[in-house]
């Protein structure tokens, strides 16, 4: 009977992570809120676990090793950019840009 | 009672994601981040998802969060007094956006059965999302396991080359991390 209030708090988390990623310039906290948007979905597939089958708590198990091991990787992709520009502002990534 | 308890933690969870991305400084941001995992944490459990919830403090609010404000610290960013929210039109189109996610996202959301079964099967609803999903009943059958049990049947049958697979994932990332970490290869 929770599966219905789960499901809108899991869309309102998620689009509060989207407009964290929109409104930051702090790649860090950009991370955070990725991983918010991921803890939302984490939330959808456990309320529909309840009503499904317990192969949603599984792939949540996944996403959870999927985001650890993104966080290892992005963390440490911040510090070589931060080697480089002593900064993890946004702004000043543009390297690329024309 | 259950749903008195689940609407106090979900307040609390949207109420401290919201702080998450308001602040100015990284490091109350990821606390309040950690928050918000901790309150999702005792939804899990109102969900009968016990161990999920254990797996949630543990690696997310515990590892990975630990992760994040170690290197919020190593780089010193905690003592910045400009903040880097964007100003002007992009916040109101930010927050729009959001709303607009979330309307998007009720207004299609379908709880029942037959219903997810029609979005993946096409016509035929005995070939439900029961047999996708490996289980059903989830309340009868984590009553009769116990919690880890009946999590641990669908993870190593049904999903046993994935859960392999993620091993394998995990060891690239270490491998990965710390190359790109490295000064001098």
């Amino acid at each position: 009977m929770l599966l219905g209030p789960s499901l809108v708090l899991s869309a309102i988390l998620f689009s509060i992570g989207v407009v964290g990623v929109m409104i930051r310039r702090n790649a860090i906290v950009l991370f955070m809120c990725v991983e918010l948007m991921l803890n939302a979905v984490n939330l959808s597939f456990v309320a529909l676990s309840t009503a499904h089958g317990f192969g949603g708590q599984v792939m949540v198990f996944f996403v959870m090793t999927v985001a650890a091991a993104e966080a290892a990787v992005g963390l440490a992709i911040i510090l070589a950019i931060f080697r480089h520009t002593k900064s993890v502002d946004l702004k000043n990534i543009n390297l690329l840009q024309g | 009672m259950a749903e008195i308890v689940f609407y106090l933690l979900a307040v609390a969870a949207v109420g401290s994601a919201v702080l998450c991305i308001s602040q100015k400084n990284p490091i109350p941001s990821a606390l309040w981040l950690v928050s918000t995992m901790f309150a999702l944490a005792g939804i899990y459990v109102l969900l009968n998802a016990q161990f999920i919830a254990a797996m949630q403090v543990l690696v997310y609010a515990g590892a990975v969060m630990v992760l994040f404000l170690f290197v919020i610290m190593l780089l010193n960013l905690g003592r910045d007094d400009q903040t880097d929210i964007k100003k002007g039109p992009v916040v109101l189109v930010a927050v729009l956006l959001g709303a607009g996610i979330v309307a998007a996202l009720i207004a299609t959301r379908d709880t029942s059965v037959a219903g997810l079964a029609a979005r993946l099967g096409g016509s035929n609803p005995a070939a439900s999302p029961l047999d996708l999903m490996g289980g059903g009943e989830v309340q009868s059958v984590a009553a009769f396991n116990n919690a880890i049990g009946s999590i641990a049947k669908p993870m190593f049958q049904t999903y046993l080359v994935p859960f392999e697979l993620t091993s394998v994932l995990l060891l690239a990332a270490a491998v990965g991390a710390v190359v790109l970490a490295k000064r001098k290869l």
